[in-house]
């Protein structure tokens, strides 16, 4: 990967929450360590699916990145600069450069705001909305861009269904056209016949205008149709990272084979006899998190040594990366 | 391009009107009594309005031979204990009444938004010291501090509109509080901070108008308090002083010494102020459900 393509580089990334207890005489009885070493590279135009189960970290880290919350440890590089602690006036030129795509379509919009205010917000927000007219096209132009017609721009989001909500959410996005977007489950809350339209507005939108996506989601299928490589996180950290036809082809950490394993194939058939690896127990809590290796507590091939030793994630060539004790003897 | 999904199309080739003709048609169309509770509102200002030129007798215009007499044409309302005309009375009382009601009950909001909006949606600590504020003033009772406050300042009318907008605003904060705290964690509100948007343009543009059905709700309940504590402090001798005629100054003076001589004396000046209050709250809610466009088309 040549420096002059990497786009955004997250190295380390920490992002621990105190818990105080009590009002007055507060004190820090403990710390949630959401994200705990996260490192990542995201070139120009690439698009890197983050999964893992829920309280993984997978939208913290996003957060942290937007810088919509202050990152406890490490360095976050966007676009060259080290952002990881701008302060609010050096953080708004940077917002022009990376939007979000939010879960909710219906709670992300203001019910109370036409679409063209919506989608015109950002534009109005970095002072490129004085040309009425040159405006009202541009929002034509978005809506356009993302399947909607521009004669809808003066109702309300309400009036609107999941998936076109969805769409404004991403016309918003779009309108500063920004070299990356975080995508934080922008499906999940969509009815799957929505998803596969709204899914592939992303695909489409990327091949034409060239922004990286950040995607953050649980559902593997989805990550699959749109992703170039594909993060695992468990509890704060990263666990897996690889190219996506490797990842699902041959994935090497036994918490992705857990959760590709957990993925239903839609032929009953083959589902009633295919191989299945269980996974039992719960996510351990990440203010108190396992000893050695995070996952060895539910890890149906943990050793001796992944009770002490915590495993880093080692490269392995070819953009792979893997943090397990398994691989280090392989390597 | 994917399938684009259609919806109604009808809507959106409505003819674009004046939106302030439009915003009347849809009261009379979609809430008739929110409408008639207006008019009737409106009658009550216009003729506290134009007192002058309406009042047959002037509000203060003694005629001895003419005392305590019942409702007749002459006297539409009757005469008090010391012949005065009460509909004329009733007609000054309304101007007083409906300033003293509307300016205190909008300062009063605009004080409870900026105190509720700037603790709900900063926090922090700003939020604490200010509502400990606000709890130590609400914990006392608030008839004493009004009549420490005027004692002081004195009665009279701006004295009046100030003290009781400071009272009931401070109050009405921890409402609008309440509200801005659970509008301030929608995603919207997040992602215009994530675009950059500024703390003024966030209150403005995202918080404000999504807390207007608690802001109308406060301010049509204020104007009927205000009025009636304004009338509890006339009763006192801290409200506007007499001879100048307010509801409340009606109200508690002649009419209830006169109660069972001549019952008309309270029966007015209270039909005033419960016609008032009441149209106030029904054209307040009619007001809220007209603003939310999610209501619109619906009814």
């Amino acid at each position: 990967m040549s420096e002059a393509d990497v786009l955004l580089r997250v190295d380390d990334l920490q992002v621990h929450f105190p818990v105080h207890k009590g009002a007055v005489f507060r004190k820090q009885v403990a710390t949630v360590k959401a994200v705990d070493g996260v490192s990542f590279q995201l070139k120009r135009g690439e698009t890197l699916g983050l999964v893992g189960e829920s309280g993984c970290g997978k939208s913290t880290t996003g957060l942290a990145i937007l810088r919509m919350l202050e990152p406890s440890g490490g360095r976050i590089e966007f676009e060259g600069q080290d952002i990881t602690h701008f302060d609010k006036s050096s953080l708004r030129p940077l917002r022009r450069r990376m939007q979000m795509v939010y879960q909710d379509p219906f709670g992300s919009l203001n019910p109370r705001m036409k679409v063209r205010d919506i989608i015109g917000e950002p534009l109005e927000v970095h002072g490129l909305a004085n040309d009425r007219k040159a405006f009202d096209q541009r929002i034509a132009q978005l809506m356009r861009t993302v399947g909607l017609l521009p004669d809808m721009a003066d109702r309300f989001p309400h009036e609107f269904s999941g998936g076109q909500r969805q769409r404004i959410g991403i016309a918003r996005a779009l309108a500063l056209e920004p070299a990356l977007i975080i995508c934080d489950e922008p499906v999940s809350a969509l009815d799957v016949s929505i998803q596969a339209q709204v899914v592939n507005v992303f695909v489409e939108l990327q091949q034409r205008l060239g922004m990286a996506y950040l995607f953050i989601a649980h559902d593997l299928a989805v990550v699959r149709h749109v992703s170039d490589r594909i993060a695992v996180m468990y509890l704060g950290r990263i666990v897996e990272i690889a190219a996506r036809d490797e990842i699902y082809r041959k994935p090497l950490h036994p918490y992705t084979q857990a959760l590709l394993a957990a993925v239903p194939v839609a032929d009953p058939v083959v589902e009633a006899t295919r191989k299945r690896v269980p996974v039992s127990g719960e996510v351990p809590s990440a203010m108190n998190p396992p000893s050695g290796c995070r996952f060895h507590t539910r890890c149906p091939l943990a050793m001796d040594r992944c009770r002490q030793e915590d495993p880093t994630l080692r490269d392995l060539g070819a953009g792979r990366a893997v943090a397990c004790h398994l691989h280090d003897m392989a390597a | 391009m994917t399938a684009i999904e259609q919806t109604n199309a009808s809507l959106g080739q409505e003819m674009r009107r004046n939106p302030a003709l439009q915003f009347l048609g849809r009261l009379f169309r979609e809430k008739p009594f929110g409408a008639a509770a207006g008019i009737l509102f409106l009658i009550f200002v216009l003729a506290g309005l134009f007192a002058d030129v309406l009042a047959p007798y002037g509000f203060n215009e003694i005629n001895p031979i003419q005392r305590l007499k019942p409702p007749s044409w002459a006297h539409l309302f009757g005469t008090d204990n010391l012949g005065r005309d009460l509909f004329s009375r009733c007609l000054y009382g309304a101007r007083l009444s409906v300033i003293i009601g509307f300016s205190a009950a909008f300062l009063a909001t605009v004080i409870s938004v900026v105190i509720g909006a700037l603790t709900g949606y900063l926090g922090g600590r700003f939020d604490l010291v200010t509502q400990r504020f606000v709890d130590a003033y609400m914990s006392f009772p608030e008839l004493v501090i009004l009549i420490a406050v005027v004692s002081v300042v004195g009665p009279g009318m701006p004295q009046i509109i100030g003290v009781l907008s400071l009272a009931f605003g401070i109050a009405g904060s921890r409402i609008i509080r309440g509200a801005v705290v659970s509008v301030r964690e929608h995603m919207y509100v997040h992602a215009s901070q994530s675009i950059g948007a500024s703390t003024s343009r966030i209150l403005w543009r995202h918080i404000l108008p999504n807390i207007m059905p608690p802001i109308i709700v406060l301010f049509t309940t204020r104007v009927g308090a205000v009025i009636l504590v304004e009338s509890g402090l006339s009763f006192l001798g801290l409200g506007v002083p007499p001879p100048a005629p307010t509801w409340g100054g009606l109200l508690s003076g002649s009419g209830r010494t006169y109660m069972f001589q001549g019952p008309w004396l309270a029966l007015a000046p209270g039909l005033c102020l419960t016609i008032v209050v009441y149209a106030t709250n029904v054209f307040g809610d009619a007001l809220r459900d007209l603003l939310d466009p999610r209501m619109r088309g619906s009814r």
